[in-house]
């Protein structure tokens, strides 16, 4: 129907696209990381001296696994929250679901920085929430672990992930035919039985998508840490800004940018490989 | 012999299944109006109607879906609309099978058994005996997504009866299936039913499949009966204008009863004195294969009118006329004929017998 130089014109675009805007950086980031900088120049000097120093240097890796370990509890905290909440607007919200499904939505109107600075005046010394604290006489000085902590980046990147994790599971518990919840009671399934069996399995493409999606959107954060995180709430985004600003060392901020690239894209790879197992709505598989 | 209103036999002692007076209301509709049936222990009854007539609904509350508004459910002499749908010992074939897409045929089947905690070998076994019976043994590892509608169906069908249900509940499982695999289906339905003895409730709209199937049809018209009986009675036999209009075609005949003679336009004829019908005006209903050609001397006691062909559809095995006697429609079935001797416009003598003609309530 069109011709072949026609459907080439159109592609040309969106490849030029990729190429200049994605894959050309990437492609220097590569390079980059196998150079050095010497006497503050940098030198095209090829090398794996700069995984050699990521892999061995105490620091890197302890942000590293910080910053992991992190993710992951973010990842854990937003699912506690948004499943329930999910599970409840999809199955026993009723006429209210409409509203409250906005009032989930609503803040992720809000910009990243107000919320972030939000929690820097609800978790510091003279906030919201130590104020709170005196007011009850629960404590009788400032709290100062509230704020400037790795849990201060975990309740902050929570807050914000939340409703990434909530959106995904939403959908795939809005797409379970209800009839299968009716033949499950039908054959002798109680409420509980049920959801073990049937809704959770069926939920978990969604689950597995906002798990990712809140994973790794706190994995490459370096905003959180600036804001609430202090010097004990660093993440491995931070060590990248500063390597490549202030300590001027590209080569191994680039060897940094791509160990967790090639980290994000396994994950990636291997989620969507569950994502396929676990979905049942084609025709075969 | 003389009407069709659940027979006297049915006692509540040997009923498995009885709906008192349930009505069902969904906000300012209200969907049954304060329904009462009878199922009996064994039957293949059905469920009749129109979309809208509440049998879905009748269904979902025996099943616990719903919960009626007003009225009971007792099954053996155990109320039932008060227990949730999963300590009711019925079991139902959903309309779209809701199979679990995520388990393989297997444990579809098994679904009930395993939730009961049933030790696992009785589930292996009792599995392997529901696949054989559905014919189903070779897809046991297959995903529902991989079966076609007619085997979905079959998968549905073993799935509910494994926890041997004492009423199995089909919401119109056949209304999915292409035509031809629909007949095969309803077979097979009707063979599986003996094999297994459960009783049946059945819910269709389609009144070939009811008559095919049925051991009794309720007919159900907003949200009330409007006559249960067997197939056979129900056809020879309607209680009302309506049932006769449903379920086959009919002649409605509309006219006035004077001691025991019915006029009709330019019909007439004397009516069975057994029938101890009242005067005024009556409505009876005659079939369209009641009315035949004199060809022939007609029987003693026949009505025998003239009548001119307004149209003749053909349809195989049988030719539909459509007839004028006076000022009076009428419906004729016939073997196929010559198409010169019954040509449109010409004019013929007709006649049925006076028994063929059934009073029929105005409905």
């Amino acid at each position: 129907m069109y011709s072949r130089l026609y459907k080439s014109l159109v592609s040309i675009p969106p490849l030029a696209w990729v190429a200049v805007f994605l894959l050309l950086p990437y492609a220097l980031m590569l390079a980059h990381s196998f150079w050095a900088v010497r006497q503050g120049l940098l030198v095209h000097d090829w090398n794996l001296s700069n995984y050699r120093t990521l892999l061995t240097h105490p620091v890197y890796l302890q942000v590293f696994f910080r910053t992991l370990r992190i993710a992951a509890s973010v990842t854990l905290f937003s699912i506690l929250l948004a499943y329930p909440l999910a599970y409840y607007l999809s199955f026993h919200a009723g006429p209210r679901k409409e509203l409250l499904y906005q009032l989930v939505i609503v803040p992720l109107w809000v910009s990243y920085l107000v919320r972030g600075y939000a929690w820097k005046t609800i978790l510091g010394t003279d906030g919201v929430l130590n104020g709170f604290l005196h007011y009850l006489h629960l404590t009788s000085e400032p709290a100062g672990f509230l704020l400037y902590s790795p849990f201060a980046v975990v309740l902050m990147l929570t807050h914000i992930y939340t409703p990434f994790v909530f959106l995904p599971i939403y959908a795939a518990l809005e797409h379970i035919p209800r009839p299968l919840l009716e033949a499950s009671h039908d054959l002798g399934a109680g409420p509980r039985s049920t959801f073990w069996r049937v809704i959770l399995p069926l939920s978990l493409p969604g689950l597995l998508a906002g798990s990712t999606f809140a994973f790794l959107l706190t994995l490459g954060d370096f905003l959180a840490p600036l804001l609430v995180g202090g010097p004990s709430g660093l993440m491995i985004a931070n060590i990248v800004q500063s390597l490549f600003g202030a300590a001027y060392d590209w080569p191994l901020g680039a060897a940094i940018s791509m160990s967790i690239l090639l980290l994000i894209l396994a994950i990636l790879f291997l989620t969507e490989r569950l994502e396929k197992r676990w979905s049942h709505t084609g025709a075969s598989r | 012999m003389t009407s069709s209103v659940p027979s006297p036999v049915l006692t509540n002692a040997a009923s498995l299944l009885e709906v008192r007076a349930i009505s069902k209301r969904f906000g300012p509709a209200e969907v049954l109006k304060s329904l009462s049936l009878d199922i009996l222990p064994g039957e293949f009854l059905t469920l009749l109607g129109e979309s809208g007539s509440g049998k879905t609904t009748l269904l979902r509350l025996i099943a616990g879906f719903e919960q009626p508004t007003s009225g009971e459910i007792w099954m053996r002499g155990k109320r039932l609309d008060t227990l949730p749908p999963y300590r009711r010992r019925v079991n139902t074939v959903f309309q779209q099978y809701a199979l679990f897409p995520h388990l393989n045929v297997r444990d579809n089947v098994s679904y009930g058994l395993r939730v009961t905690g049933a030790p696992s070998a009785e589930i292996s076994s009792r599995v392997e005996d529901s696949l054989r019976m559905v014919k189903m043994t070779d897809f046991a590892s297959a995903r529902p997504a991989q079966l076609s509608g007619g085997q979905q169906q079959r998968v549905a069908l073993a799935r509910a009866l494994i926890n041997r249900p004492q009423l199995l509940l089909l919401d119109e499982p056949l209304s999915a299936l292409d035509a031809n695999l629909r007949k095969q289906m309803q077979s097979e339905l009707k063979s599986l039913q003996r094999e297994v003895g459960i009783t049946f409730l059945f819910v269709t709209h389609d009144q070939d499949e009811a008559m095919a199937l049925s051991d009794r049809i309720a007919l159900l018209r907003n949200g009330s009966l409007e006559q249960v009986a067997a197939p056979r009675e129900i056809y020879s036999r309607p209680a009302t204008a309506y049932a006769a209009q449903f379920i086959g075609q009919t002649n409605l005949l509309r006219g006035e009863l004077r001691s025991n003679s019915f006029f009709c336009g330019s019909l007439r004829w004397t009516v069975f004195p057994s029938l101890a019908l009242p005067d005024g005006p009556a409505l009876f209903s005659l079939r369209p294969e009641s009315i035949r050609l004199a060809t022939e001397p007609v029987p003693d006691g026949a009505v025998l009118f003239r009548a001119s062909i307004l149209q003749r559809i053909y349809a195989g095995p049988s030719e539909l006329l459509e007839i004028s006697a006076g000022s009076q429609l009428l419906r004729v079935r016939t073997a196929p004929s010559d198409p010169a001797t019954l040509a449109a416009a010409t004019e013929h003598n007709f006649f049925f017998l006076p028994q063929d003609a059934i009073p029929v309530r105005e409905s």
